[in-house]
């Protein structure tokens, strides 16, 4: 992966943020605490302020520092999610890394995410569209196929029950909904994948 | 030893102020303690940098305890945690215990000279 195309991508993934912060704000307001997409985009902004100063370093370097501007600026706990995402992606991926390597370094990032929540797969959270992401991209699929799963992914985290995060709080309530997070997670791979091309 | 240092996290700055002054009224000055609440830009919320400032003007060499409120203030306090130095890191600890009560009990478990494990499993005591 070429320095500039990360920085692409990340560029696509915080503008898709930015640009439907309304409709994630809603759907936090239906099963939580109503700031999800407020949260995102002051990071959101936050990563694009950071991204000129970030020009031509290395990949790892650009994942780090994007993850941090997440960790501090997000106000929520989809901030450190968010930003150990990016973080341990950054310190696992090689210099030029292969597909199969890249599917190791995604894996590796989601058991930090998973180990920072404190939640697994199932939960209605995050984890319900980066579990899938991870099974299409070691299946070495196309992005287009990639967005659409993640899309789907989220969209069936609506029938389940919350068991973490605050949208557990409405235990039956929670179900009927689609969770905030996984939301947001498909709408970034969606924007990153349309970014790629296919 | 000096005591254990105290550090309240809540998502409103108001409940954070006001747990502080709950503590202070009971233990005084004997027990270092701050709080942080509020996102970034004030509102409802938590930040990880407000954590990693109350922490330094909470520190004490005998530890800190975190005390906090929901989901968010624990994993931002978790991700402070982590941010620190080698030195200190090991030494910061956050309560699974009601913000309000728990700060109370764990400062008054601090003021006796306890040590960090003390204070913790004082302060969790209350957890059902």
């Amino acid at each position: 992966m070429a320095d500039v195309l990360i920085e692409q991508l990340i560029r696509a993934a915080a503008l898709a943020v930015i640009r439907d912060a309304d409709e994630l704000t809603a759907l936090d307001a239906a099963i939580g605490d109503g700031d999800h997409g407020i949260n995102m985009k002051r990071g959101a902004e936050a990563v694009l302020a950071e991204l000129p100063k970030l020009d031509g370093k290395p990949p790892a370097d650009v994942l780090r520092a994007s993850g941090m501007q997440l960790v501090m600026k997000v106000g929520g706990a989809s901030g450190p999610l968010y930003g150990t995402l990016a973080m341990e992606l950054g310190k696992a991926l090689p210099v030029e890394p292969t597909r199969a390597e890249f599917a190791v370094a995604l894996a590796k990032a989601i058991d930090a995410v998973k180990a920072r929540g404190k939640s697994d797969w199932g939960q209605k959270t995050m984890l319900d569209v980066l579990f899938p992401l991870h099974r299409a991209v070691a299946a070495g699929e196309a992005p287009p196929a990639i967005k659409a799963k993640a899309l789907a992914a989220a969209e069936a985290t609506v029938p389940m029950r919350a068991t973490r995060g605050r949208a557990s709080f409405l235990g039956e309530r929670s179900i009927g909904h689609m969770d905030p997070g996984a939301r947001s997670s498909a709408l970034m791979i969606a924007a990153i994948c349309d970014a790629l091309g296919g | 030893m000096p005591n254990v240092g105290i550090v309240i996290v809540s998502h409103s700055p108001k409940v954070a102020e006001g747990a502080a002054d709950m503590v202070r009224q009971m233990v005084g000055d004997t027990v270092p303690l701050a709080y942080a609440g509020g996102n970034p830009e004030g509102g409802l919320g938590t930040s990880v940098d407000a954590i990693l400032s109350a922490i330094d003007r909470a520190w004490s060499d005998a530890g800190v305890a975190v005390m906090v409120d929901l989901g968010g203030a624990e994993t931002n306090s978790e991700m402070a945690i982590e941010l620190l130095s080698e030195s200190r890191r090991d030494h910061v600890v956050v309560c699974n215990a009601p913000l309000v009560e728990g700060s109370v009990i764990a400062a008054t478990e601090a003021s006796g000279g306890s040590s960090l494990a003390k204070v913790k499993a004082t302060a969790e005591e209350l957890s059902p």
